[in-house]
Formats: C-alpha cells, structure tokens, sequence
C-alpha cells in the first residue's frame, strides 16, 4: 500500500549523522524508547524463528512423508488422533502442524521482503544517482518513468509483473520461478521513491566542491558517481528502506493472499492465511489465526522499528 | 496559463500513449492471441485465415495504431475466458466497483475529518491517543485482514451482515445495477465499503491532524484569539477551511488507488466487480482483460491526476504566478 501523504519525508540526515549516531547516540534513544525495544525484541525473535526453522520446527511442515491424514483439524493445545504428537497451536486439513508452517512461512515472507527491498533499493539508488549526476534527457526519461510508476499503486504493478510473467513462464517450471518472480514483481513496483531522493540529494551534492575537485581530477563520471557521491546520498534512501521492508512483506502476503503469488507448495504467511480463509466459516479458525497474527506483528514491529529510526537520526525531533 | 495548461495535456496525453503501448505489447506479445481463440484440431488454414481476419499479419505499427484507435472506441476484442467483448464484460462490472468505491470514499472522508480535527484539538485527551494508536495498526493490518476479521465478527460470529456478493440488486433503465435501493444491498455494502475505505480513513485522520496542527500555529490563528473570537469559530470558521484544501486534492487522488485496491476487497468479499474480473483474468492469464483494465486505470488516474493539477493552478495564486513566469 503506497500512500503518498504519510510516506516519510526524506529526513535530512546525511550518512555523516548516521556513523555518529551508530557510535553512541543511537544506543542511548533505543535504550530509552520501550517501544524500540519491544519492536526490535519481536523482530528479532521472529528472524531467528525464521533462520532456525530447520532446528526449531517440530515438523518438517512441507514433507508430504511426515503429514498424517489423521491429525488433520487438530485444535490448538491437543494431541492429533493419528500420530499423537501435541498441536501448539492446532493442524489444518492434511494434518500439517500450523506451529511448524509458521517457521517455513515466515522465513519465505522474510526472505522475499528483504530480497524485493534490495532490488527496488538498488534499482532506485542507481537510477536516480544517474539521473541526478548526469542531467539532460537521461535524467528527464527516468524521473518520468518514476511519475508513472509512482502514479499506480504497487499492488497493481505487481500484478501485471506477475501476469505477464506467468503466461512467459511454462507453468511445469511456474513453482520453482515464483519465489523469484515475485521479487522482482514487488521491487519493480517500488523503485521510484528511492530514485526520487537520491536525485534530489544527488542535484545537491553534484555542485560542492569536493565533486568538482574530483572532476578536474580526471576521475571517470562512472567512478565519481560510484564512490564520492553515493556514500553521501544513502543515508535517507536506508531510513526509508526499513519502513518499506514491512509494505513489501505486507504486499507479498496480499499477492499471495489474492492467488498470484507463492504456490502452496511454498507457503509464506499470505498463501497460509488464504488455505485458512476456507475453514474460518466452519470453525477452524487457528489455521488463518496464528498466521495473521505473525504477520501483522512482524509489519508491526518493522514499522515501528522504522519510525523509531527516522525519528531518532532526525535532529530537528530531539 | 494557457501554456501551462496546454502542456499539462501534452504530458498527459504522453503518458496515456506510453500506458496504451504497454497493455499493446501485452495483448500482442505475451502468448498468441490466436492460440488461445482456436482448439488444437482447427486446420492451418483457418488459423491463417483468422490471423488476416485480427490483422496480425499487418506491420506492427499498423497494429499499435489500430489498437489505440480501437481503445479510444473502448473496443479491446474478445476475452479469452468468456468468450464475450471485453467492454460489455466490464460494464457489466462497473456499477459494482464504482459504487463500491464512491461508498467507502464517502465513509473515510465522513469518519477520517472529525477524527483528525479531535485528535489535533484535544492532542493529550486518552481519545485522540487511541485514534492515533488505532490509525497505526490500521496502516499495519493489510486490507484483506481487516476484511476477514470483519467477516468473522459480523458475519460468522454474530450473524447480523452478509459475508460475500452484492444481495439482491436493482436494474435501472440504462442498464446500471444498483444494491442501494434494496435493504439486503445495503447491507452487502456495510462490510466491503469499511474494509477499503478503513486504509484511507487512517490517511485522511493523519493528513487532517497535521495540517490543523500546523495551521493553528499560524499568525492569522492567534490574530483571531486576539480579537476574542469564540473558539468555536476560530477552530472551525478560520482553521477547518484551511486545512481542507489539501484534504481534497489527496482524496481526490486517492480516489484511483480506491478503485485499484477494491481488487482486494472484491476477492475477500467475492464481490462482482471490475477488479475481480482483473483478478480472474490475471490468474489465467486473460491478456484483452488486462490490457482493458491497465488501459481503463491508466485513463482514470490521468484525468485525476490532471484536474488536481489545473485546480491547484486555479485556487492557488502562488502556483499561478510561478508558471506564469516560467
């Protein structure tokens, strides 16, 4: 979800702040925000569930060989009629441990999130340094192209990434692409902002005298661009980048809520609350439970996380 | 101002070519549009025959031509899937979507403005803490969530609203299906209006509570206390208006994402909209649908986003004396 009014205004904190901020500062305004604590405490707790999934799992959720029709509804707390093994918090149809799902799904929601930021953030960083340092009708060509894009809801993008992908794709070949599809869908619907703020620090930074210098060097544009500039334009762009790390999961699990994005064989907290959408009328309601609650609590806690941080680098708040 | 108008035209008739040339790439690249017309026993023949027949076989810019000329007629072929005209298929849809979407605007803008101005009148109050709160988690919770945890409250556990569909409707003379003059389609409505209208009501509130905020710190504000005028009118006479106009401009944008992120709400609800036939037709890859539908969006936000433009040159003088110059 992209909305224009409440995203965060660029904060004007150049890279300079952040390095002396990491140093104390930083530590003192986590230390001293209870939010930031429990946010990053939650966010924390969850990426390591996520990582440790193969350790930590009772059950390896996707391996057809350990699932026992039997245990299928099995409510939270119970032993499952088949296998006699204890449901945490409960089993869906085929049996499978919901507790255990949650590990796999959320390292895919993670892992998609993560990887769809870094490519929109590397899209967006290079576009706009491009754009900002060379000017003219490159520079004209791109921040229309990021109208555009800014100008459709990312949900909408992504949906026509992925439909124009999938009928590209040979559907025998279709599950093992999708996690890689949906990537590049969600960071392709989600450059423009990035490459919005790195122009607009880029037209700054292009005129000081340390860039000038560097030209009468006779160092390359590519080089100038590459390792004078960008150090000093990504310090916002990465403020940004935490907030939009809880929308593009949000987005994921909305995609694969709506059917177009992770198969069920690859389940991520989306595909899980949509197989749990069928039970909720007839009663089961931890299978669609338990998987929404991590997901908002994770969006949570990364917006929170985010917020903390934009405020806290920003100076004119203290 | 005549050429600041003229080239906003411009810019944005070229923004609608470049979305035409994409959902035409999309038609005539992606998968053959023949292939999916005709069975797997239709003679060779009859496949040339009916590729002449589609003018495949002209040059592409021919084609391109074609396509745009045909979009601008509203004409986008045939859906793969039904089998009908794409227009007639999306017609039929619209006055699901667009009442839908006018419904749950009408909502946000009814319920996000008093919000936001308590909130910013009465910032400490525990009232406005927990608005601020709920617009968080609001911004938090995805939309099909808040979709499913309404459906299981209203609907499954207390059993008072419909969970899916319209109810019955009402066919009006020029083909238009209305559910607001039956009591069922009214209550079909309550659910789906509030789940898409919920993510933008959390917008406007912050919008309105930061523009007040900031208004009553303005020097014409205290010029008005200082004249003793009841705080009454100060807050809602002098203030209110003012915050009001930016209010406007970013409801009226939002108005396409509206109608955009009814896809969402029209899946959970099952609702028979334009956004579920997008859906549908994205899953089995139903190309004239979605070139349509890209095509019908792409329009919608361009007007949008034009008039805002010629508005926002119009009220504010500022603005107008800038592009004058320029």
């Amino acid at each position: 979800m992209s909305d224009p009014a409440s995203k965060p205004q660029a904060s004007a904190a150049p890279m300079g702040a952040i390095g002396r901020a990491l140093d104390a500062d930083l530590w003192f305004w986590f230390r001293s925000s209870p939010v930031a604590i429990v946010s990053a405490f939650v966010a924390v707790t969850l990426i390591a569930a996520a990582l440790l999934a193969d350790v930590l799992a009772p059950q390896n959720a996707f391996d057809a060989a350990q699932l026992n029709l039997l245990d299928g509804f099995t409510p939270p707390m119970e032993r499952g009629m088949g296998s006699q093994m204890l449901f945490l918090m409960g089993s869906d149809d085929q049996g499978r441990d919901i507790f255990s799902a949650l590990f796999y799904g959320t390292r895919l929601s993670l892992l998609v999130g993560l990887a769809s930021v870094l490519f929109s953030l590397t899209m967006g960083i290079s576009l706009g340094l491009l754009a900002g340092y060379v000017g003219g009708r490159t520079e004209m060509f791109i921040m229309r192209v990021a109208d555009i894009q800014l100008s459709f809801p990312a949900i909408l993008i992504a949906l026509l990434i992925f439909g124009v992908a999938r009928s590209l794709i040979p559907p025998q070949q279709y599950e093992t692409a999708a996690v890689v599809v949906i990537i590049v869908a969600i960071g392709l619907s989600n450059w423009a902002q990035y490459a919005r703020t790195v122009r607009a620090s880029t037209l700054v930074e292009r005129n000081k005298e340390y860039v000038q210098a560097a030209r009468l060097m006779g160092i390359s544009g590519l080089a100038i661009m590459a390792r004078h500039v960008l150090p000093n334009v990504t310090g916002p762009v990465l403020v940004i980048a935490t907030i939009n790390l809880a929308l593009a999961i949000i987005e994921e699990a909305t995609l694969s809520f709506l059917g177009v994005g992770l198969p069920v064989t690859q389940p991520s907290l989306g595909t899980l609350i949509r197989s749990g959408q069928k039970f909720l009328l007839s009663g089961e309601w931890w299978i669609l439970f338990f998987p929404a609650l991590v997901l908002v609590l994770l969006a949570l806690a990364i917006n929170l996380l985010g917020d903390w941080l934009r405020d806290a680098l920003n100076p004119k708040l203290r | 101002m005549t050429a600041f108008i003229l080239r906003r035209l411009l810019q944005s008739l070229g923004v609608l070519i470049a979305v035409a040339l994409i959902a035409f790439l999309m038609f005539r690249f992606v998968g053959d549009p023949v292939n999916q017309m005709v069975g797997i026993d239709t003679p060779q023949a009859e496949v040339e025959r009916l590729r002449q027949e589609l003018g495949l076989n002209d040059p592409v810019l021919v084609q391109i031509a074609r396509f745009i000329a045909n979009a601008a007629r509203f004409e986008f072929g045939i859906s793969y899937q039904f089998r009908l005209p794409v227009t007639q298929l999306l017609a039929e849809r619209a006055p699901a979507t667009l009442e839908l979407a006018l419904v749950s605007a009408i909502f946000s803008l009814a319920v996000g403005i008093p919000m936001g101005v308590y909130t910013a009148l009465r910032r400490d109050s525990a009232l406005a803490k927990a608005f601020q709160a709920v617009s968080l988690v609001g911004v938090s919770l995805p939309t099909f969530l808040i979709g499913i945890l309404l459906i299981y409250l209203f609907s499954v556990t207390l059993g008072w609203l419909p969970s899916f569909g319209r109810g019955q409707v009402v066919k009006l003379g020029n083909g238009w299906s209305t559910g607001l003059l039956t009591t069922s389609g009214l209550k079909a409505l309550i659910l789906p209006a509030i789940t898409l209208g919920l993510f933008q009501m959390t917008l406007i509130m912050r919008l309105v509570r930061a523009e007040m905020l900031e208004v009553l710190r303005t020097d014409y504000i205290k010029f008005a206390r200082a004249r003793g005028l009841k705080t009454r009118a100060i807050h809602f006479g002098h203030a209110l208006k003012n915050t009001l106009v930016p209010v406007i401009t970013i409801a009226g944008l939002q108005l396409g994402s509206i109608i955009a992120f009814a896809i969402i709400t029209e899946t959970v609800f099952q609702w028979p909209g334009m956004g579920l036939l997008f859906l549908k037709a994205v899953q089995s890859v139903d190309i004239p649908i979605m070139a349509a539908y890209l095509m019908m969006i792409g329009f919608l936000f361009v007007v949008i986003n034009l008039i805002v433009d010629l508005l926002y040159a119009l009220v504010d003088p500022r603005l107008r004396a800038t592009i004058g110059s320029a």
